[in-house]
């Protein structure tokens, strides 16, 4: 503890430094937010001096590369990617609830001790090996149930989304169910509820905002997913008319077609555009989330 | 509530609705297991029978359809170092920053919504960032520094925010004992902090490295090659991966079918490769915390 002694203007200056050594690190996360933001406008922006924006957004034909007529629609792309990810918490939602509600119920503190890194480790499955999942096994089982030439459907993309959607959900929620007080699980026990009633009537209602604030980040996390639909989904480009059409997503169509265009042309900034279109739907989606879960926060404490 | 408590004949059936409810919930986590369990085993029984000492240290040959993936596994690894490189002195700054200096206030807000949003941006949107800064703004081309980067970035959040638990963990009392002997922030921080809180932001920076590895769509356009059989000789050179192997093994090889069993091998490195970094996180918090408590 000699260096305590060291202080003076020398030991100040070197102080403040570090400091603000430390808080521009911090404040890079900032810059790094806006500086996505501000870098996909800067660059889609020279796509509009061709596209006409109501084109853009209205139109569902996409195809940027026909030598007469080039055409810009995403709204194709936005309901594909919109169905393969309803799809996809339409099964997580439930069974990731459910699980929650098994871990913060149910499981005894050492069975949640296994359980709880064994769905980490979902998580930790990278995106491409559940890509690589849905087409040597997924896919192939919904071909056969289904009767299909083939199993690369928006179906199949649901499902593999729903098992990458569900570590979010799950622990988001089982967070905001252990979060309700004990107050209220005594006095429901204590009026004559059985647990069941208790879990059902009390606590999922006393823990329903984080509960949302799970389905919203799941939903983040569904939408921006690349490389499972592109393997997955069977990237056909017309409209969505079901869950057992082949669809092409906002994602896998920046995935198939950033590598092969030339850079900056109109299909080039146009992609650009398709990220800042992706960007801003993640955007809107984690900040409600957000704000979901702070009110939470204050409502609880 | 109150009227189950009142009548007798209804708790039979408030314990029935009991009984099918928790069931119900025990079916959902055990499909869940299920299917988790099925996946490992179909991966590792399909590629056990590709790993051989030769797929692992040679090349791809014949068009990718014979050979090994030792480039792709190297130039996993290599990406993965520059991340760190990037990312873990970062993330580490800006968390002692939050929890050490930062007082309650405007800014302290919108950082820390900054770095939750940052959690939330698609992975294919970093790859289009990435194309714009630092392959063409800053010039180094599609090379295995850009792609380092952008993974970086693409962790900085998870980093950040594991740092800033390990440091929340570290009890105030310590803080005050150092301020109380009249010691600066930064030699509080130094010595009656950091030592404390390193094990587990070490942990948290090599999970965040694990996901970082496993990424595919940030790294397709900044620096990954379909084919090298080569090694990265220099920062500005392309690189094989082991994701995006794996993604061309399985959907843009001119012979799928002989690249399946080859697609299997590669994923199954790739899992395994994945469960180290996090059995290793696991050792090395434990280690650490050994050797600083005493």
């Amino acid at each position: 503890m000699t260096s305590v002694k060291k202080k003076g203007i020398l030991g100040d200056i070197k102080e403040s430094l570090i400091k603000t050594l430390f808080q521009t690190s911090g404040m890079l996360a900032i810059i790094a937010l806006m500086g996505i933001f501000a870098l996909l406008l800067y660059t889609s922006v020279p796509a509009f001096k061709e596209i006409r924006l109501k084109e853009f957004l209205t139109s569902t034909r996409w195809d940027p590369t026909s030598p007469e007529k080039p055409e810009y629609g995403i709204l194709a792309m936005i309901a594909s990617s919109i169905m393969v990810t309803t799809g996809a918490l339409l099964i997580a939602f439930p069974l990731g609830v459910a699980v929650a509600a098994y871990l913060s119920d149910l499981a005894s503190p050492r069975v949640r001790e296994i359980l709880k890194p064994v769905i980490e480790l979902l998580a930790a499955i990278p995106s491409v090996v559940v890509g690589f999942i849905g087409i040597t096994i997924t896919g192939p089982l919904i071909s056969t149930i289904f009767k299909l030439n083939h199993g690369l459907t928006a179906l199949n993309g649901s499902i593999l989304l729903a098992i990458m959607a569900l570590p979010t959900i799950i622990s988001i929620s089982e967070d905001s169910l252990r979060a309700v007080p004990l107050s209220y699980t005594e006095a429901s026990l204590a009026l004559g509820a059985n647990r069941w009633q208790t879990l059902i009537r009390v606590k999922i209602p006393a823990a329903i905002s984080g509960i949302v604030a799970s389905l919203m980040l799941g939903l983040g996390r569904a939408v921006g997913e690349t490389m499972t639909v592109l393997m997955a989904t069977g990237n056909a480009r017309a409209f969505p008319r079901g869950f057992l059409q082949s669809v092409r997503t906002l994602t896998a169509t920046i995935a198939i077609e950033l590598g092969e265009v030339p850079y900056y042309t109109t299909h080039y900034y146009a992609l650009f555009a398709l990220g800042l279109v992706l960007f801003i739907l993640a955007f809107s989606v984690n900040l409600t989330a957000d704000i979901i879960l702070e009110k939470q926060r204050t409502k609880l404490q | 509530m109150t009227r189950s408590v009142k009548k007798v004949s209804e708790w039979r059936g408030s314990q029935l609705a009991e009984f099918i409810g928790f069931f119900m919930l025990r079916i959902a986590v055990y499909s869940v297991l299920f299917i988790l369990l099925y996946f490992f085993y179909d991966i590792s029984s399909q590629g056990y029978k590709v790993i051989s000492w030769e797929f692992l240290s040679q090349a791809p040959r014949r068009g990718m359809t014979e050979g090994g993936i030792f480039p792709a596994i190297v130039g996993t690894f290599l990406v993965t170092l520059i991340t760190a490189i990037f990312a873990v002195p970062l993330g580490m700054a800006a968390a002692i920053y939050l929890n050490e200096y930062a007082r309650a206030g405007r800014l302290t807000r919108l950082i820390r919504l900054s770095i939750r949003n940052l959690a939330g941006v698609p992975s294919i949107v970093y790859g289009l960032f990435g194309v714009i800064l630092f392959v063409n703004i800053m010039k180094f081309g599609t090379s295995v520094l850009s792609a380092g980067l952008t993974l970086g970035l693409l962790t900085l959040p998870w980093t950040i925010t594991a740092s800033e638990e390990a440091l929340k963990s570290v009890p105030d009392a310590y803080r005050e004992g150092a301020l109380a002997l009249g010691a600066t922030r930064w030699q509080m921080i130094r010595t009656n902090v950091l030592p404390y809180a390193i094990p587990g932001m070490l942990t948290g920076a090599v999970l965040g490295l694990a996901r970082a590895a496993g990424e595919t769509a940030p790294i397709m356009f900044t620096g990954a090659a379909f084919y090298l059989p080569y090694i990265p000789q220099s920062l500005k050179d392309q690189f094989m991966a082991l994701p995006y192997h794996l993604y061309i093994m399985a959907t843009q090889h001119h012979a799928i079918d002989r690249a399946r069993e080859l697609a299997y091998g590669t994923a199954l490195v790739l899992i395994a490769f994945i469960i180290l970094f996090n059995l290793g996180a696991i050792l090395i918090r434990s280690r650490l915390r050994k050797k600083w408590r005493h």
